[in-house]
């Protein structure tokens, strides 16, 4: 395949299942149909998966990290009194 | 003891079975007064408190036997200036075991009082709860954890509209044991309100991590099972918990901050998990489900 830029030759890659063809001259990127919806999906779940850890299921969004409850507490006075008071 | 305490002895006296029973003040929170007369419990509420309020809710919860615990008096007292009421004393929860809590029991409680229909009660004002929030936060100092916590109560969402009967400020220490069973104690902010502020504290003790988890599924199970109307009909409690408890963390921090001011001395690691929930609330980390699903 020619590079539709400069007419160099492409080369096919395949990284994580999606095929990009790089020109090795001008270094210019071609995608299949579908690609460059597949590389965005991929984006958004490594940003899920890197950006936030999600809560504690059934937890909601602002709450404590999942693996982040410290109901250790147990024996600290300020939050025995908070169980036990206005 | 003070003038006032005396009064609420006086008072305690005329209801007790054994004359000559000695009086003793119960410690509780500063506004409230406590005097303890053998089994007769009587308590000068705090100042201000409106009679027009209490007397529909201590007429109401005697007319909630089994849920609440029953007042030896169902009309109003006067006791130094301050209003007064006449209690049956029970055992309350234990403060050293939380872990043994009657946490069903409670959930069991709350789910009972919400399945009151109105109309079996009197009239009733609006129960406490939101405007605490307010109160809490207007009265912080100026500093950087007051700041986070003030841009939070700025955050919340508006409160969800009032659904039925509910107790107003349920905490563990509105439990007690009375008659064989655990009963609800407190009418000061007895109420028609959002009813799911009731599970509003729990929640946010589990939401911010302060509250083991297994624990807040027993007590959120037992509310469900029990039919408790608050979360009836909802595949996600959440739905209606988020905004109350959002609230009820911002009320804690407030309460939690406030009271190290005054004491003089930094946040403790409870403090500081509750002002970083107050951090996420208000939106000032990467946290928040907007910046993931943008």
């Amino acid at each position: 395949m020619q590079c539709p830029k400069c007419r160099g030759n492409m080369r096919t890659y395949e990284r994580n299942g999606v095929h990009i063809e790089q020109c090795e001259n001008c270094r210019g990127i071609f995608l299949d149909y579908g690609e460059l919806e597949t590389i965005t999906r991929m984006e958004s779940q490594y940003s899920q998966q890197h950006m936030a850890p999600p809560p504690a299921p059934g937890a909601p969004a602002w709450g404590a990290p999942r693996g982040g409850h410290r109901h250790g507490g147990h024996h600290q006075r300020s939050w025995v009194g908070m169980l036990f008071s206005s | 003891m003070t003038p006032l305490q005396l009064d609420l002895a006086a008072i305690g006296r005329k209801h007790a079975a054994t004359a000559g029973t000695p009086a003793v003040v119960v410690p509780t929170r500063p506004d409230v007064e406590i005097v303890r007369v053998g089994e007769v419990v009587v308590k000068a509420h705090a100042p201000g408190m409106d009679a027009a309020a209490l007397t529909p809710r201590v007429a109401a919860s005697a007319l909630l036997g089994g849920i609440m615990l029953t007042p030896l008096v169902t009309t109003v007292q006067c006791a130094g200036g301050r209003l007064a009421t006449v209690w049956p004393a029970g055992v309350p929860v234990d403060p050293a075991d939380p872990d043994a809590a009657p946490w069903e029991e409670a959930a069991r409680l709350l789910a009972a009082l919400h399945a009151v229909p109105l109309s079996r009660l009197p009239v009733l004002p609006p129960a406490g709860g939101p405007a605490r929030v307010a109160q809490r936060v207007a009265v912080l100092a100026d500093g950087a954890a007051e700041q986070v916590v003030r841009a939070a109560a700025r955050a919340l969402p508006p409160g969800a509209a009032a659904d039925g009967a509910a107790h107003g400020d349920w905490h563990l220490g509105q439990l007690v044991r009375h008659g064989g069973g655990w009963l609800l104690i407190d009418v000061d902010d007895l109420g028609y309100g959002d009813q799911a502020w009731d599970l509003a504290r729990p929640a946010a003790w589990f939401a911010t991590g302060l509250l083991d988890p297994d624990v807040w599924l027993r007590f959120l199970g037992a509310y469900q099972e029990a039919g408790g109307p608050a979360l009836a009909g909802l595949s996600d409690p959440w739905e209606r918990l988020d905004g109350p408890a959002r609230a009820l963390t911002v009320q804690l921090a407030a309460t939690a901050l406030a009271k190290a001011r005054e004491q003089g001395r930094p946040v403790d690691e409870v403090e500081e998990i509750l002002i970083d929930a107050c951090g996420r609330i208000a939106g000032r980390t990467s946290r928040s489900q907007d910046s993931i699903t943008q």
